[in-house]
C-alpha cells in the first residue's frame, strides 16, 4: 500500500512572529521556516508503517513556492521515498490544498493519506477533513494511536473528554495529534541519500484545480496586549489580592 | 435567511458551548435554528429548545448519528444547508471534525475558530497561536463557521422553541464507533470552569498533580495542564490547554510550574486574572500574569490551598 503524507512549510515554531506594519499579513522574509510539526508526526507514522511492512512506498506531498522542495527533502531524509510538489506562489487556502491533494491522490492511488491535524501558521484544522470529503473517504482525525490491518484502520482519537476508539474503512485520511509518535531526526547519511530521491514538480492548472482563495484577508493585526502584572512575595499577599483587588475568589 | 447551529450533545442535554454558539449565530442572521442529530436525542433537543434566541430545533433521529461520526452526520448537514445562510458549530473536537467535511462537500471555505462576528460575512480569527488576529471575509453563499465558545457569552435558558422531527440520512458504512476512554472527573469541565488550576513540567510527576487536585477542589476549579505535562504522561490528553488543545478563559487561571511557551499562552491568555507560580523568575508566564510568585511550588501550593476558603 502506498501512503501519501502532506508536509507544509511554515514559520518555525520557535520564532516569535511579527505582524507586518501595513497589516497585510505576517512577516515571512528572513524568517526561519520548518516543516509543520504535526506533519513531521505524519511522516514518522508513515515511516513506521513501512518499517512494519504495511506501507510499500511513501510519497511526500507539498504545495506552495519552490522552497517547499526543502520541506519535502526533510521528509525524504526522514525516510519518505519520493516527493510531489505543486508549485505556486499564489496564496493557498485549505480547500484549494485539499483539491490539489485530491488530484494527486487520483493519480497516485494511495491506500492511506496522513496529514497533520493543523498547521501552526493559519491554525485552520481543515485540510484532512476536506480531502476526505472530496474523496468520499473515511476520516480518522486527531489520531493518538493508529493500527492498520486488512482494509481497515483502528484508531484512538484525542477528543474533548479523553480518547475515542473508532474503526474506519480504507482508503482513509488520517490527521495526526501530538501523542501519535515522536518524530525521528534525519541522520547525516540519510540527508545525503535524500538529495538523490526524486521530486516531481506540478502546476495547479495542469491538475485542473481552481486555487483561487475563497476567504479574503482584510487585515492582520497584533492581538491586544495584556498589561504586565506584579510579583507578590507571600501567599498571604496573593490571597489578599485575589480576594480584594481582582475579586475572583 | 436563518442560521443553523449544529449541536453536539450527550443524549440528555446539548453541550454547554451550544449556548455560546447560539449567541455567535444570532450575530450572523435574523433567526437561529439548532440541529440536534442523534439516536434517541429527544431530551437533548428539548434542552436546545430552551436556549433563548433559538427559533426552531430540528431533531434528526437516526441510529447512524449515535456517536457523531463525521462521515454520517456531514451528509445530513449538507442536505439541510441550502435553507441556511450559515452553518455554525462550536470549535470543539466535534465541530473541528465535522465542519470542514461539510464545507468541502458544499464546495465552500470554512472560517475556523471565529472569535468575533464583524458582520454576517466578516469574522476575526486568531492565527499563529493567537499572536496575530486576521479579519477575513467570505463570499461563499453558505458560510461554514466554527466559533470559539469562550469569546461569546452563553445565551440564557428559558426559551421554548418548537421542535420539528426530521428524518435521517442513514449510515454510509465508512466508519464505526468502537468505544471511548473518557477521563472521569467530578470537577467542572475545563472550558466552562470559572477557575482553572493548571500544572506543567515543574510538577515533575503525575503523583504530584494530587497537590493541584487538592487546590482545585477547594476552589471548585477545573484542572488543566501544559503540553509538557501531558506528553510526560502526568495527566491525560484532555487536560491540555493551548494552541492545539483546549482554549479556556476563566475568571481565574492559576499556572503552576508552567514556563509559558507561546503555544500554551494561546490557550489561556484571555483569562480575566492570571496567577503564575514558578521558580524561574525569567519564565515567560510572568509576562502575562497579573500576579506572580517566584518560588518553590511544592511549598507555595500547599500553603495556598490552606489559605483559601472552601467554595
Amino acid at each position: 500500500m502506498k501512503v501519501l503524507v502532506a508536509v507544509k512549510r511554515v514559520i518555525d515554531y520557535n520564532v516569535k512572529i511579527r505582524v507586518k506594519a501595513d497589516n497585510t499579513g505576517v512577516e515571512t522574509a528572513n524568517v526561519k521556516m520548518s516543516m509543520n510539526p504535526f506533519d513531521e508526526i505524519a511522516v514518522e507514522e508513515a515511516i513506521r508503517m513501512k518499517e512494519k511492512g504495511q506501507a510499500t512506498e511513501i510519497i511526500a506531498f507539498s504545495a506552495g513556492p519552490a522552497q517547499c522542495q526543502e520541506t519535502i527533502r526533510t521528509a525524504l531524509a526522514m525516510g519518505a521515498d519520493r516527493g510531489v510538489l505543486v508549485q505556486t506562489d499564489a496564496e493557498l487556502q485549505p480547500l484549494a490544498v485539499a483539491k490539489l491533494m485530491k488530484a494527486v491522490v487520483d493519480k497516485e492511488q494511495p491506500g492511506l493519506v496522513i496529514v497533520g491535524k493543523q498547521a501552526i501558521d493559519d491554525d485552520s484544522n481543515q485540510t484532512g477533513q476536506m480531502l476526505a470529503a472530496l474523496l468520499g473517504w473515511s476520516q480518522g482525525t486527531f489520531a493518538n494511536k493508529l493500527n492498520v490491518a486488512d482494509g481497515s484502520a483502528e484508531l484512538k482519537r484525542e477528543v474533548d473528554g479523553g480518547l475515542e476508539n473508532i474503526k474506519i474503512k480504507l482508503p482513509a485520511v488520517i490527521t495526526t495529534d501530538l501523542r501519535l509518535n515522536e518524530p525521528r531526526y534525519a541522520s547525516l547519511p540519510n540527508i545525503m541519500k535524500a538529495k538523490k530521491k526524486p521530486i516531481e514538480v506540478l502546476a495547479p492548472d495542469t491538475l485542473g484545480v481552481d486555487i483561487a482563495p475563497r476567504l479574503k484577508v482584510l487585515k492582520v493585526e497584533e492581538p491586544p496586549k495584556r498589561k504586565s502584572g506584579i510579583k507578590v512575595k507571600t501567599v498571604a499577599e496573593l490571597v489578599d489580592k485575589l480576594k480584594n483587588e481582582a475579586g475572583v475568589i | 435567511m436563518a442560521v443553523l447551529v449544529v449541536a453536539a450533545h450527550d443524549g440528555k442535554t446539548v453541550r454547554s458551548n451550544v449556548a455560546n454558539a447560539v449567541t455567535a449565530a444570532s450575530q450572523m442572521g435574523p433567526e437561529v435554528h439548532v440541529l440536534v442529530a442523534g439516536s434517541n436525542a429527544g431530551e437533548a433537543a428539548k434542552s436546545a429548545a430552551a436556549i433563548q434566541g433559538v427559533a426552531k430545533v430540528l431533531d434528526a433521529e437516526d441510529t447512524a448519528y449515535a456517536n457523531w461520526l463525521a462521515e454520517d452526520v456531514a451528509p445530513l448537514v449538507v442536505k439541510l444547508a441550502p435553507n441556511y445562510s450559515h452553518i455554525v458549530m462550536a470549535a470543539d473536537s466535534v465541530g473541528k471534525n465535522i465542519a470542514p467535511r461539510v464545507a468541502a462537500l458544499l464546495d465552500v471555505a470554512q472560517v475556523s475558530e471565529a472569535i468575533q462576528v464583524v458582520s454576517p460575512d466578516t469574522f476575526v480569527r486568531p492565527i499563529y497561536a493567537g499572536n496575530a488576529m486576521a479579519t477575513v471575509q467570505t463570499a461563499d453563499k453558505i458560510k461554514v463557521v466554527t466559533v470559539r465558545p469562550t469569546n461569546f457569552k452563553a445565551a440564557a435558558t428559558g426559551g421554548s422553541a418548537p421542535i420539528e422531527q426530521i428524518g435521517g440520512t442513514g449510515a454510509g458504512g465508512l466508519a464505526s464507533y468502537v468505544g471511548a476512554e473518557l477521563s472521569k472527573s467530578e470537577r467542572p469541565e475545563l472550558t466552562s470552569a470559572k477557575i482553572v488550576v493548571s500544572g506543567g513540567r515543574g510538577l515533575a510527576s503525575g503523583e504530584n498533580f494530587k497537590m493541584l487536585e487538592a487546590l482545585a477542589d477547594k476552589l471548585g476549579a477545573g484542572l488543566g495542564a501544559s503540553r509538557a505535562a501531558v506528553d510526560a504522561g502526568y495527566v491525560p490528553n484532555d487536560y491540555q490547554v493551548g494552541q492545539t488543545g483546549k482554549v479556556v478563559a476563566p475568571d481565574l487561571y492559576i499556572a503552576i510550574g508552567i514556563s509559558g511557551a507561546i503555544q500554551h499562552l494561546a490557550g489561556m491568555k484571555d483569562s480575566k486574572t492570571i496567577v503564575a507560580i514558578n521558580k524561574d523568575e525569567e519564565a515567560p508566564i510572568f509576562q502575562v500574569a497579573d500576579y506572580g510568585i517566584v518560588g518553590d511550588l511544592f511549598q507555595i501550593v500547599p500553603e495556598l490551598t490552606a489559605a483559601v476558603e472552601k467554595k
